[in-house]
């Protein structure tokens, strides 16, 4: 039942994350019935990474519950996994994987789904100071956070509030530095985004915005921070969420165009090799719309990229160029906070809502520099988070747009105020 | 026909799946997923399954009936 248009016959994936596995699965979703083999340098099954910083590292959810793919469901669609075992090296005119163990797998087609790492902690104490990107670390994170002690969150973007989020609804007493006077600024805007450090104080959780750290020392359970302005704030653990860096390191020798993750064209295919494909946090490709190459590390991006680049495989005289809007959500509190579109490039915006009412539900509408609606930040509103996404999709102006939303907050909602 | 199953109260909201097909889901004012259709095409079934696969909870299947 091979697809007659392609001939490829098998397709490594490189990475088990929700971009690798996606990938696979959409292939045989698209009708594509040769060899796919799925490889993982983590020697778990596939899991998913979201809740670890949320539900799975507060202890709610267990393993069976962040899996992706399970063995039975990997047979069942013809995945053979090849995991706890990393790529090494990509040979790009032998069109071979080379693996960790000295084995080669041969592809006619290669997915490049290796992700992104944490940034590690530039600051080194001699335990007790963790990074959350992997199931391990939110285990580690997971066990530290069980001690009553102070905890220090280091970086306050999504990563940073989610996990003080978790620990203080643990209990713990939680500080979060960052740099920025408003860390989700940089999203979201100033004004937008002083609501955010707001919901750490509303909390319990104190904040040290526009204060940098100088140095971490100790060990776990006895931690010294020392922020740039001279204050020191000792904590049983640190956290420290400062961003990722694409795993594009063991294709260093293969030839690819690799500069901040792999480069492909709008198909998602590296621009210097048709057979190799990236998705998710590894690939900087070029869309379209933007007319730019650009990276994005959130998961719908893999998710839809794993279809794009599945399609694109399978039906290689039917190509499908990637331009999706972003689309990014973030639970912290008692928020669930849904981004589209990039509210940074705004140049004004419009509330609908009141942010300060306990549990609010509330919108930002973002107006771009040619009256179109170009972004918006819902918060516990998912009905105008839809409506949004399907506006700037199309192109509407900013004044339609603004006009729908109030019209649904005007509609009576049935629970409005109700815990998702 | 390939049936259409929902896990109402898994659903938080996230709407993936009425980007990758506003003709099979929707969402209420409370923001739960809402079945456009029981029932899909052979067809169809690959766009949709791939849209319920972008279901960040789990919360969507494709079964057979």
């Amino acid at each position: 039942m091979s697809e007659p248009a392609s001939s490829v016959r098998t397709v490594v994936v490189v990475g088990s994350s929700v971009g690798g596995v996606r990938t696979a699965q959409a292939l045989r979703s698209e009708g594509f019935g040769g060899r796919v083999v799925l490889v993982g340098d983590e020697a778990r099954l596939p899991y998913d990474k979201p809740p670890l910083s949320k539900q799975f590292l507060a202890g709610s959810w267990g393993t069976e519950r962040v899996a992706l793919l399970t063995e039975a469901t990997a047979d069942q669609a013809g995945i053979e996994l090849r995991l706890g075992v990393a790529a090494e090296r990509l040979d790009v005119a032998g069109r071979q994987v080379v693996l960790a163990d000295g084995q080669r797998l041969d592809y006619d087609a290669v997915v490049i789904a290796t992700g992104a790492a944490a940034r590690p902690s530039p600051w080194a104490a001699r335990s007790g100071v963790h990074v959350v990107r992997t199931m391990s670390d939110s285990e580690s994170l997971q066990a530290d956070l069980r001690r009553d002690d102070h905890v220090v969150v280091v970086g306050g973007g999504f990563i940073g509030a989610e996990v003080a989020a978790t620990a203080r609804s643990l209990g713990r007493e939680v500080t979060v530095v960052d740099p920025l006077p408003v860390p989700i600024g940089r999203v979201v805007g100033a004004a937008v985004g002083s609501h955010f450090a707001e919901l750490h104080r509303r909390h319990g959780v104190a904040t040290r915005f526009g204060t940098g750290v100088e140095s971490v020392e100790g060990e776990a359970g006895n931690l010294r921070v020392v922020l740039t302005d001279g204050t020191e704030l000792t904590a049983g653990t640190v956290v420290v969420g400062i961003g990722a860096t694409p795993n594009d390191g063991w294709l260093a020798d293969s030839g690819l165009l690799v500069e901040n993750g792999v480069v492909c064209d709008e198909f998602c295919r590296a621009v210097d090799a048709p057979a190799v494909h990236a998705v998710g946090d590894v690939a900087r490709w070029f869309h379209p719309d933007r007319g730019e190459h650009i990276r994005v590390e959130h998961w719908t991006n893999a998710v839809d990229q794993a279809v794009c680049v599945a399609h694109n495989i399978a039906h290689p005289d039917d190509l499908r160029a990637d331009r999706p809007v972003e689309y990014v959500w973030s639970d912290q509190y008692d928020w669930t906070i849904q981004i589209v579109g990039r509210p940074h490039r705004a140049t004004e915006h419009h509330l609908v809502g009141d942010p300060a009412a306990d549990r609010p539900r509330f919108a930002a509408l973002y107006r771009g520099a040619d009256g179109q609606l170009i972004a918006a930040v819902t918060v516990n509103w998912p009905k105008a988070l839809v409506t949004c996404r399907r506006l700037v999709a199309a192109g509407s102006t900013f004044a339609a747009a603004v006009t729908q939303v109030e019209a649904l907050a005007a509609a009576p909602a049935r629970t409005a105020g109700a815990p998702a | 026909m390939p049936v259409l199953k929902a896990d109402f109260e898994a659903c938080q909201g996230y709407g993936n799946c009425i980007t990758g097909a506003p003709d099979a889901y929707d969402i209420d004012d409370d923001g739960v997923v809402v079945l456009l259709k029981q029932e899909i095409t052979d067809e169809e079934r690959p766009r949709i399954e791939e849209a319920a696969r972008s279901c960040p909870v789990s919360a969507l299947t494709v079964e057979d009936s």
